[in-house]
């Protein structure tokens, strides 16, 4: 594997700079209905609400929420697609819209639903019309093109045109597209949509190298909390177009996963258990899942009280995943906020 | 301009693809083009005379306005698609690109077949060149080829304007098209033949006399029913660099709309 220092074009050093700024940030949609022949209904839909975000070079960050949430709009202002409606913004100390063009040579964008390669052309010929669109120094370009065809193991399907490939050869040739020409800030909507678990895992593995070796900052919007989980360090959570969370995952699970099962395994079948703190929400033969509050009781002492009335022959405790715990963050389950 | 080149190539690498359509339609436009000009030849011989101007003078001005159409219609007109990218939000990609969006739109698109407009218009003006009554002075010379480059340019942003309307309206590219493709139809016979009303539209409002019937006249010394200025033929290059200018910022105003609507 080569050196950081080989591999790092001067621009992408890690830093404290800030690369994505946002300062109550707001979008609203004017919609226009129907109403007569020729009369219309103005009607304003806000679907982002004063949002502040600051991202530094190098953070990689899951961007997270229900379909409507704002996810997207708020990628399409930070990529200059769309204006917003108030509020300052920066990318790369630039205005996005206003600096649009240049803005482009510098981030790279993967829409997992839509392509930016050429459809009826075989690969590796996208990858040669974005070496000129980019205007990429050729040297850079050869070295960029061996590294990623290598770690995405591309050779095999090069020369498919891309309407050929599967689901999970695409989006690893999407992902080379969105990085060949070095954006310092990689912008990914949902890139591992419909991703069997495999090309999940390649997918994951890259961006973590790329984010780990080349300081790319990468921002990332996805469905998968899996995705969260395993590659990002901060979590950021919208809903009706406004921030609820804004943490590290390490932390929001922690403050947030306060609510444990205990599940037992009785010697016989039995009715549910009653145990002074805890709630029985599942029961399978002579299995129980016993759900807690951790601030208000332990497991141990659920063991005891469990082990004093029943026969217990064998017990695991389970956390809730990220996924649970988002579920029930968009359920107003947690709305009562961190334990402390 | 290389960059257009390479896009315009993987264009018609991916309609290759489908070989059969690609060369179908190739071939069909081909047809298209020897009819039309037949039936310009048709015309020419029924009617001899054209309110003072020579068979071989209508041939001139007919082939300076399509020329400049067909190479405008080739380089650019893909910018009509504007409306189906909006629709299909294909149009966020293109603004993800560094280069400006109508080159992107325009060597994206590229249509091959569209060069079957060019070359036999070509074929005539070579023709009616040869032919006219006329001294080809270096001064004579410099006005026709800045009447091709006007042309260019004014029907390319007749084009662009319209694309630009589906930034608000996303199906009004039919009736765009009966303004570039209807302006260019009317633009084919000499302005003397036309009632006030066509006229004043050719003239004033989608300003197409300015390709071709202003030059031709003053190029030809041709008749001048409607006792046109001299130095009217100074007009042709502030028609060209006028309609560039509202093109682009009409334009400009539409993406604008877009990113502040996301449609």
């Amino acid at each position: 594997m080569p050196k950081a220092e080989d591999v790092l074009p001067d621009n992408v050093l890690p830093g404290d700079e800030v690369v994505i700024e946002l300062d109550d940030v707001a979008k609203t949609y004017v919609v226009r209905t129907k109403a007569g022949l020729l009369r219309r209904h103005r009607r304003e839909v806000p679907a982002v609400a004063g949002v502040d975000l600051t991202v530094r070079r190098g953070e990689m960050i899951g961007y997270l929420g229900p379909n409507g949430a704002g996810k997207s709009t708020t990628i399409k202002m930070i990529t200059g697609i769309l204006t917003p409606t108030s509020g300052r913004l920066a990318v790369l100390g630039l205005q996005p819209v206003e600096q649009r063009r240049e803005l482009a040579r510098r981030i790279g964008v993967v829409f997992g639903q839509r392509s930016q390669l050429w459809w009826d052309l075989p690969l590796v010929e996208s990858f040669e019309l974005l070496h000129h669109v980019y205007a990429t120094d050729p040297e850079r370009h050869r070295h960029n093109m061996d590294e990623f065809v290598d770690r995405l193991d591309l050779a095999a399907f090069m020369d498919t045109p891309v309407r050929q490939l599967s689901l999970g050869q695409r989006m690893r040739g999407e992902l080379t597209a969105a990085l060949l020409h070095d954006p310092e800030l990689v912008v990914l909507d949902e890139p591992t949509i419909g991703l069997d678990v495999v090309s999940k895992h390649a997918v994951r593995e890259f961006l973590a190298d790329v984010n780990a070796e080349r300081g790319t900052t990468v921002l990332l919007t996805t469905h998968d909390l899996d995705d969260v989980a395993e590659l990002c360090e901060r979590m950021v959570v919208i809903d009706h177009g406004r921030l609820l969370i804004d943490t590290t995952v390490e932390d929001f699970t922690t403050t947030y996963g306060t609510t444990r099962r205990l599940v037992v395994e009785l010697a016989a079948d039995a009715e549910p258990i009653e145990v002074r703190d805890g709630l029985v929400v599942r029961v399978e033969g002579r299995r129980q899942w016993i759900e807690f509050d951790r601030r208000v009781t332990t497991a141990a002492k659920l063991v005891a009280e469990v082990g004093a009335a029943r026969a217990l022959k064998d017990l695991s405790i389970e956390e809730p995943g990220i996924e649970q715990l988002i579920r029930r963050l968009y359920e107003g389950g947690v709305a009562d906020g961190p334990s402390d | 301009m290389a960059l257009y080149g390479r896009l315009a190539a993987a264009r018609i690498r991916s309609d290759w693809q489908y070989r059969t359509s690609f060369l179908t339609v190739l071939a069909s436009q081909a047809m298209v083009m020897v009819f039309e000009f037949l039936g310009v030849v048709f015309v020419l011989q029924l009617v001899p005379d054209l309110g003072g101007w020579t068979p071989t003078e209508v041939a001139f001005m007919y082939a300076l306005a399509t020329v400049p159409f067909g190479i405008a219609d080739l380089l650019i007109s893909s910018v009509e698609k504007t409306a189906d990218h909006v629709q299909q939000g294909t149009f966020d990609r293109i603004l993800l690109r560094p280069q400006p969006a109508l080159f992107q739109l325009s060597a994206n698109d590229f249509q091959l077949r569209r060069i079957g407009k060019v070359v036999p218009s070509s074929a005539v003006l070579v023709w009616a060149v040869l032919n006219v009554d006329v001294d080809w002075t270096l001064g004579r010379i410099g006005v026709f080829v800045m009447a091709i480059v006007c042309g260019v340019v004014i029907y390319g942003s007749l084009w662009v304007a319209t694309a630009s309307v589906s930034f608000w309206a996303v199906a009004s590219r039919e009736a765009m098209n009966s303004v570039t493709y209807g302006g260019q139809s009317a633009n084919e016979y000499p302005l003397h033949l036309y009632r006030n009303w066509i006229r004043a539209t050719l003239g004033w409002g989608i300003p197409l006399a300015f390709v071709s019937y202003v030059p031709t006249q003053w190029l030809l010394d041709a008749e001048n029913p409607l006792g046109l200025s001299d130095r009217l033929i100074l007009a042709t290059p502030a028609v060209a660099a006028a309609m560039a200018a509202l093109a682009l910022a009409i334009w400009t105003i539409g993406i604008r709309h877009y990113q502040s609507t996301g449609s």
